[in-house]
């Protein structure tokens, strides 16, 4: 998948493992690492978190920007989500042009919000030819497995904290005024789940040496939305196949894992 | 004179924003540190002695000490795009020049010691508060040194001199306008290996400008100290 | 048969690194770089450290130790340096015509020429001796500046079949194994399983159950955790006690 840095042995073993449902952590195959989360970790940010799952600790930065909209949609606000993978971040993650992972963690992140309509796009309108762009940044600190559901974790939180910039007269952002908006969000949010897979088995929210021995994974934008529960996203990853079996599977369990989440996360929402 | 000065932020000239300075914050790293000098917030992690690439830049008489210091991209007001721009490429090296004076770069001919700086929130002095983050994980990685290394930003708000300037102060227009003097010595030691303004300066402040790092970069190194050996408890 | 070439890998690294780590030692201190351990003519610049006029100086940042009149720096952050004589664990990343590329998690690349095998290997069929993904335990006898030569000739070196491997602070091998092998001893009794720990911090442990492969990561994590030494023994034996 990532990577090819995992051993023979360490692969077979963790396989044994899973299919004896056991894992090193003590975890079941299913449940999550331990989270924390800070807001406003940089002020000159219009909204930011710092997500800690286990020892992956990734800081999601907010910022807005006056622009022109896409010409598809003139009245319509833009997203635009990034991710760097810092050589900061881990020894596997290099300097120069990003690699697939870069490019791919955050069009998931993009998709899963996109599709959950929890930014009013519609609402980010400032005039004629002059749209909002809500970017967001995506920075991991520290890899240890699962980048892609953390992410997501802070992507939705610092928007839940984001402020609107106050503008001039000239149509500039003026720094000095306190914003009082917020930025105009349904009641809507997705979360990310990644479920890898390594011989019949398959997991969630891995360890890097866990992620590392894993042959696929593929990932769900889960939200709640009219009183139902909706897939927004998904993506299947890597070389190998998922069965209909392994599919149902796993489809059965996301609302059950979304109410898990909110619950965890419910006072950042 | 200067002492009668009057800070917006309440400070004496000397005095320094609140420092917070800690060590081993990216577990992934062979060392790493965070420091902070106010809202201006800096990580850095080192990883190395290791294996370089492209092997054509290969040092066979020592190890090359390669520093990437870059802004997030929300740490500023303007977001800031990802990715090195002239002024950190520039930053980069001049942090590297800081810093390697005090490693023992000999030891590890054929390797690399990567040191990667970022600022998570920016309110000025953020090269001072990258150096003194990245020499505190050069430390943290057990790279052998001779010494740490203290940075701080000194200058001049008009005639007064000051030191730690925040992004206010910086952009302080009246009289003889601001001056921002970043620099870093060898810890108690006079030795200068960062030394970069522009400005307004008499001549004759220089010394005067350099003399004001004395009592922050004691404080600033009892600060490194302290973070250093609270992980060994 | 295998049982006994196991253990024999651990003899030899467990022999190997007490002559390099000696664990009297009870006056030590943190230190950073830079800072003045002792002050006097009568002490010796010893690893780690420098002489600067009067005072030994520390080099690194770990914590300083007196043994005798010399003064040294034990490093307890930081990437493994390798030195002539470490026996290692490695992860076959290639395979080229004279040998296979070893990645032991250090600055230089590990080479391991088909002829430092301890049986011959036909060039043909090399992979099927070791391949590529496959875990050795080797032995550095020569640091040069382009790389680590390998070799698997001596007891108990050789591809390790079974078990698993993880990454551990290489600073911490030292403690794993304790003084004469104690801790790794006490902690594979307490695990019924085989272990071999590389100096680079590479761990191989092989149990007879998963539930006791889970145990005996767990037993050396609790020890890398643990800074100062004092009691670690004691605190060990506790430890299996309350463990579920």
């Amino acid at each position: 998948m990532i990577s090819m840095e995992t051993s023979n042995l360490t692969k077979e073993t963790l396989k044994k493992m899973f299919a004896e449902g056991k894992r090193f952590d003590g975890r079941n195959l299913l449940e999550f690492r331990d989270i924390s989360i800070e807001i406003g970790v940089s002020n000159k940010a219009e909204g930011s978190t710092r997500v800690r799952l286990g020892k992956t600790d990734v800081i999601v930065g907010v910022k807005l920007a006056p622009g022109e909209p896409y010409p598809d949609s003139p009245d319509k606000g833009n997203l635009s989500v990034s991710c760097d993978l810092l050589p900061l971040a881990s020894p596997r993650f290099e300097m120069g042009p990003p690699g697939f992972y870069a490019i791919e963690l955050p069009r998931l992140v993009d998709r899963a919000i996109r599709g959950s309509s929890m930014i009013e796009l519609e609402k980010l309108f400032i005039e004629e030819g002059k749209v909002w762009t809500v970017f967001i940044d995506i920075y991991p600190i520290n890899d240890d497995g699962n980048l892609i559901d953390a992410s997501t974790i802070g992507a939705i939180i610092a928007l839940k904290n984001t402020m609107i910039p106050v503008l001039d007269e000239k149509g500039m952002i003026d720094y000095e005024k306190k914003p009082t908006k917020k930025l105009p969000l349904s009641k809507t949010y997705p979360f990310s789940f990644t479920f890898y897979k390594l011989g019949n088995s398959i997991i969630m929210d891995p360890t890097r040496e866990e992620e590392e021995a894993c042959d696929a994974r593929i990932t769900f934008g889960v939200s709640y939305w009219n009183n139902q529960y909706m897939v927004n996203s998904c993506q299947k990853t890597g070389e190998l196949s998922f069965s209909k079996e392994e599919i149902s599977k796993i489809t059965n369990i996301l609302s059950k894992k979304f109410d898990e989440m909110n619950e965890k996360l419910k006072k950042f929402l | 004179m200067a002492k009668e000065f009057k800070r917006k932020d309440g400070r004496k000239p000397t005095e320094l924003r609140k420092i917070v300075a800690k060590v081993g914050v990216i577990p992934n790293a062979d060392g790493s540190a965070m420091f902070a000098f106010g809202d201006t917030v800096a990580i850095a992690a080192v990883y190395g002695p290791r294996l370089l690439h492209p092997k054509h830049m290969e040092d066979p008489t020592k190890c090359i000490l390669r520093v990437n210091y870059d802004l997030l991209p929300f740490s500023v007001h303007d977001r800031k795009k990802p990715g090195p721009s002239r002024r950190s490429q520039e930053i980069s090296k001049v942090t590297e020049w800081a810093l390697s004076p005090v490693v023992d770069l000999k030891s590890f001919p054929n390797t690399v010691i990567d040191v990667q700086i970022y600022i998570i929130q920016a309110d000025a002095g953020t090269r001072t508060a990258g150096i003194n983050a990245a020499s505190m994980a050069l430390a943290h990685a057990g790279i052998p040194m001779k010494n740490l290394v203290c940075s701080v930003a000194v200058g001049k708000l008009d005639k007064n001199l000051v030191v730690d300037l925040t992004k206010e102060e910086e952009d302080f227009e009246e009289g003889e306008g601001s001056t921002d003097f970043a620099i870093a010595r060898i810890a108690n030691t006079d030795e200068f290996t960062l030394l970069q303004f522009d400005g307004k300066v008499q001549p004759e402040l220089i010394n005067d400008l350099i003399s004001l790092s004395d009592n922050a970069c004691k404080e600033i190194y009892e600060a490194q100290k302290k973070a250093l050996k609270e992980i060994i408890k | 048969m295998k049982k006994v070439k196991e253990n024999k890998i651990n003899e030899e690294i467990t022999e190997q690194e007490i002559s390099s780590e000696e664990y009297e030692h009870a006056k030590r201190k943190p230190v950073i770089p830079g800072e003045i351990i002792v002050s006097g003519e009568d002490y010796l610049p010893g690893d780690g450290t420098r002489r600067e006029g009067n005072d030994i100086v520390a080099n690194r940042f770990g914590l300083a130790e007196e043994s005798g009149r010399v003064i040294k720096v034990i490093a307890l952050t930081g990437a493994f340096i390798p030195r002539r004589g470490n026996v290692v664990l490695g992860r076959v990343t290639d395979i080229t015509f004279h040998g296979w590329i070893i990645d032991i998690g250090s600055a230089s690349q590990a080479f391991l020429p088909i002829e430092e095998s301890p049986k011959f290997v036909s060039k043909a069929e090399m992979d099927q001796f070791i391949a590529i993904g496959d875990i050795v335990a080797a032995k550095i006898w020569g640091v040069k500046s382009k790389g680590i030569d390998l070799t698997l000739k001596g007891k108990g070196l050789g591809k390790l079949e079974g078990g698993f491997v993880f990454h551990t602070n290489p600073n911490r091998v030292p403690r794993i194994i304790g003084k004469e092998g104690s801790m790794i001893n006490l902690i594979k009794e307490n695990t019924s399983s085989n272990i071999t720990v590389g100096q680079n911090g590479w761990i191989w442990i092989k149990a007879d159950s998963v539930d006791n492969q889970i145990k005996a990561r767990k037993a050396i994590e609790f020890v890398v955790e643990k800074v100062h030494i004092e009691g670690l023994t004691e605190k060990m034996e506790e430890w299996f006690r309350n463990y579920k």
